[in-house]
């Protein structure tokens, strides 16, 4: 009896599927396994994005259940003097951050990009950093930094009898000294990058300006960097959102310290994390993380703009 | 019919596991992980469990930088330890959220607490309920390399018992060379690691002045003591020398390289200062001030009974704490993880007076103070700020106080909302 009833259970359904044309069975198919990504996205990125304009509307501790406190968070930020400060040294990377290293790897790339001697082993040495832990490279940059009998920058600059210097003990030197180190370490992947870019320049375009007479100069400028527009794009949009969201380098360079001395290293991220996972004024932090977010977006787009494709 | 077998037999099923689970009752325990603990730890586990058949515990570690997250969100989501360690300076936030229930007064009675444990189990009474019990305390004393004393001419079996011969210990074993760069530190200095408590706690009061007031909500040392207390620390650097903030990177680092003549550090520290090979190094008491006034920090983890442990596991959790807070345990900690016990009985032995490393921390326990923190970090890092301001951008000792008083006051405040 059993099988009868299953049987005829499952035929109308079976020819539900199969009445189906073959363009809808496909498209539900296709969806199906689209959906996975886009289920999965929407968990773990977007629903959490959203919540966390939510919390930064309350007064979340992780203990207690969020309370809406309006825009208190907000105000709290816009007049405590750390939060500006913490602004100002994230602006401070990302505006001498990106535009130094994406020089420094473009003449790089450029000039490399010539030279046949060597040439992949150079490439693989400035290509190194960009492979290392970033802790296990802040710590070796760390002891660099230090005062004479270790450190080996200040020993190099005594044989040269120039003073000591204070480096990452100093509320001036400390930004700039970490700013190299988060430099250094992005410079390869940019060089490769570029270099990419260089290659794909066809080079009948160079001969025919060389046929025509024009200097290096000129072809550098009129040839090389117009057609190496797409790939200064990606590097300056991806080079921004990396200093905007600097954090193992500052982290790990100042440990015992952290975002100092005097916070006058502290990025926007290490604020965030410290007011979320040490203070766990979530909410707090939420209403930070919506502000460095804006900024993300905003400086994303302006640059898009800018550097938008004239038609 | 088939059914009907089915059901009682699945019921006889969970009938035998209700009665399995009512026979031994497992408890968690929950602590960070740091490898003598753990190793002691389930050392004192293994002997309570052999006590006690019917109890079983499991054994749960976190790394310290997540443990207190760890705990926070285990409790959101209705998990977490029936028993558990924490620092006692996270009490405030973990009563209130409902984390710690109260030791029950039958199994732990606060005359008995009283008179048996230091007085800075104190630290972990709120009203008239205690919420947990320290296996193991914390003070600090003064490490001096014997090496770098003999060097300078020092007696290595007489070191500095005031303020004003560590000074002038620091200035016979500083080290520089031509060209002014410090090579041996005499002392070092890092706020960071146990100076902001040497300063508030025992600095401040050898000045004649007290750090906080109202059961330490209130800041109190913007005052002539602590003005004072702020200017010997930063003169170290500043006029007498002796000593660098960030020299070898870390305090204890420059200790242990052999680099640092002296360093004020704690218990804990002994485990990585006994691996030190290349010399020999001595611990005394904190140095007195003229008059002879001592001081001392000491801290301590604490272990306490989760709020929502009830019923059986709560009987068991009462017995596991009692058996990890009584003189054995502590005993068998002092010996794999070299801290304090935390009973004076289990403390103040012929034995542990006697011994040369113990016998000074044991010491500054008898005076020894325990602030309370509402939130440690936040008021360590207001104390290496201040310093900072003072060493690094020339700010006068005064305002620099001043500002430190009302940042932390406002740390304060904002906690007891």
């Amino acid at each position: 009896m059993a099988t009868t009833v299953d049987l005829g259970g499952a035929a109308p359904s079976r020819s539900l599927w199969h009445r189906l044309p073959m363009r809808t069975k496909r498209l539900v198919w296709v969806w199906s396994f689209l959906a996975l990504p886009i289920v999965f996205y929407t968990v773990i990125r977007f629903y959490p994005t959203v919540d966390a304009f939510w919390l930064s509307l309350t007064n979340w501790d992780l203990l207690k259940p969020p309370k809406f406190i309006g825009l208190a968070n907000y105000q709290k930020m816009f007049a405590d003097a750390q939060f500006w400060k913490v602004f100002r040294n994230t602006f401070a990377y990302l505006i001498v951050g990106t535009p130094v290293s994406l020089l420094l790897s473009f003449v790089i790339a450029y000039y490399l990009d010539r030279v046949r001697v060597m040439h992949g082993l150079i490439r693989a040495l400035y290509f190194l950093p960009f492979l290392t832990t970033a802790a296990a490279m802040a710590w070796v940059w760390r002891w660099f930094y230090q005062p004479a009998p270790i450190g080996v920058i200040n020993n190099f600059l005594g044989t040269l009898g120039i003073p000591q210097q204070p480096f990452i003990r100093s509320v001036d030197q400390a930004l700039p000294s970490i700013m190299v180190t988060a430099i250094w370490a992005g410079l390869g992947f940019q060089i490769i990058i570029f270099m990419a870019g260089l290659r794909a320049i066809p080079s009948t375009y160079y001969e025919a300006a060389r046929i025509d007479g024009l200097g290096e100069w000129a072809i550098l400028r009129k040839i090389t960097l117009p057609l190496l527009k797409p790939t200064t794009v990606f590097l300056v949009v991806f080079s921004s959102i990396g200093f905007l969201r600097i954090f193992d380098q500052v982290y790990n360079m100042t440990t015992n310290d952290p975002g100092g001395p005097l916070g006058s290293t502290k990025p926007l991220v290490l604020l965030i994390y410290q007011t979320a996972f040490n203070s766990y004024a979530m909410g707090y932090a939420a209403a930070q993380t919506v502000v460095l977010f804006t900024i993300l977006l905003f400086v994303s787009l302006l640059q898009l703009w800018i550097l938008r494709e004239k038609k | 019919m088939r059914k009907a077998t089915l059901l009682a037999g699945l019921i006889a099923g969970f009938s035998t596991l209700a009665l399995n689970a009512a026979q031994a009752v497992e408890i968690e325990y929950w602590q960070y992980v740091f490898e003598t603990r753990v190793k002691a730890m389930d050392e004192l586990i293994a002997n309570f469990e052999k006590a006690n058949p019917d109890i079983t515990v499991k054994h749960t570690t976190f790394p310290y930088a997540d443990y207190q997250t760890r705990v926070i969100a285990a409790k959101m989501g209705g998990q977490g330890p029936d028993v558990m360690q924490f620092f006692y300076g996270w009490l405030d936030k973990f009563a209130a959220g409902e984390i710690l229930q109260p030791l029950p007064k039958d199994a732990f009675p606060n005359d008995k607490i009283e008179s048996e444990f230091f007085p800075i189990v104190s630290a972990v009474k709120r009203g008239d309920d205690y919420y947990g019990l320290p296996t193991a305390v914390r003070s600090l004393a003064l490490f001096y390399n014997k090496k770098l004393f003999t060097d300078a001419g020092l007696d290595p079996n007489n070191p500095p018992k005031t303020l004003d011969e560590y000074v002038a210990a620091a200035e016979k074993t500083v080290k520089r060379d031509n060209a002014g760069n410090m090579t041996v530190a005499g002392t070092t200095l890092d706020m960071g690691g146990q100076d902001h408590q040497w300063w508030r706690e025992v600095l401040i009061r050898q000045n004649g002045g007290e750090p906080y007031r109202d059961n330490d909500r209130k800041v109190a040392y913007n005052s002539d003591a602590g003005k004072k207390a702020l200017k010997f620390y930063t003169d170290l650097q500043l006029e007498k020398k002796v000593g660098q903030v960030g020299f070898m990177d870390e305090g204890q680092a420059a200790f242990r390289a052999g680099m640092a003549a002296m360093t004020i550090d704690g218990t804990f520290r002994l485990g990585a200062f006994k691996s030190i090979e290349g010399f020999e190094w001595g611990v005394t008491e904190l140095p007195a001030n003229a008059e002879g006034v001592r001081s001392n920090y000491a801290s301590y983890f604490a272990n306490g009974i989760s709020a929502k442990t009830e019923g059986e596991k709560l009987e068991a959790s009462k017995k596991f704490l009692a058996y990890i807070s009584s003189p054995e345990a502590m005993d068998i900690w002092l010996k794999t993880v070299g801290e304090l016990p935390a009973r004076r009985s289990a403390a103040l032995t012929e034995a542990n007076l006697a011994d040369p490393i113990y016998a000074p921390f044991l010491k500054g326990l008898e005076y020894a103070h325990t602030t309370l923190f509402v939130d440690e970090q936040a008021q360590r890092q207001n104390a290496i700020d201040m310093a900072n301001r003072v060493l690094l951008e020339g700010q006068s000792v005064d305002d620099s106080i001043a500002q430190a008083a009302e940042a932390e006051q406002a740390i304060i405040d904002e906690a007891a909302q």
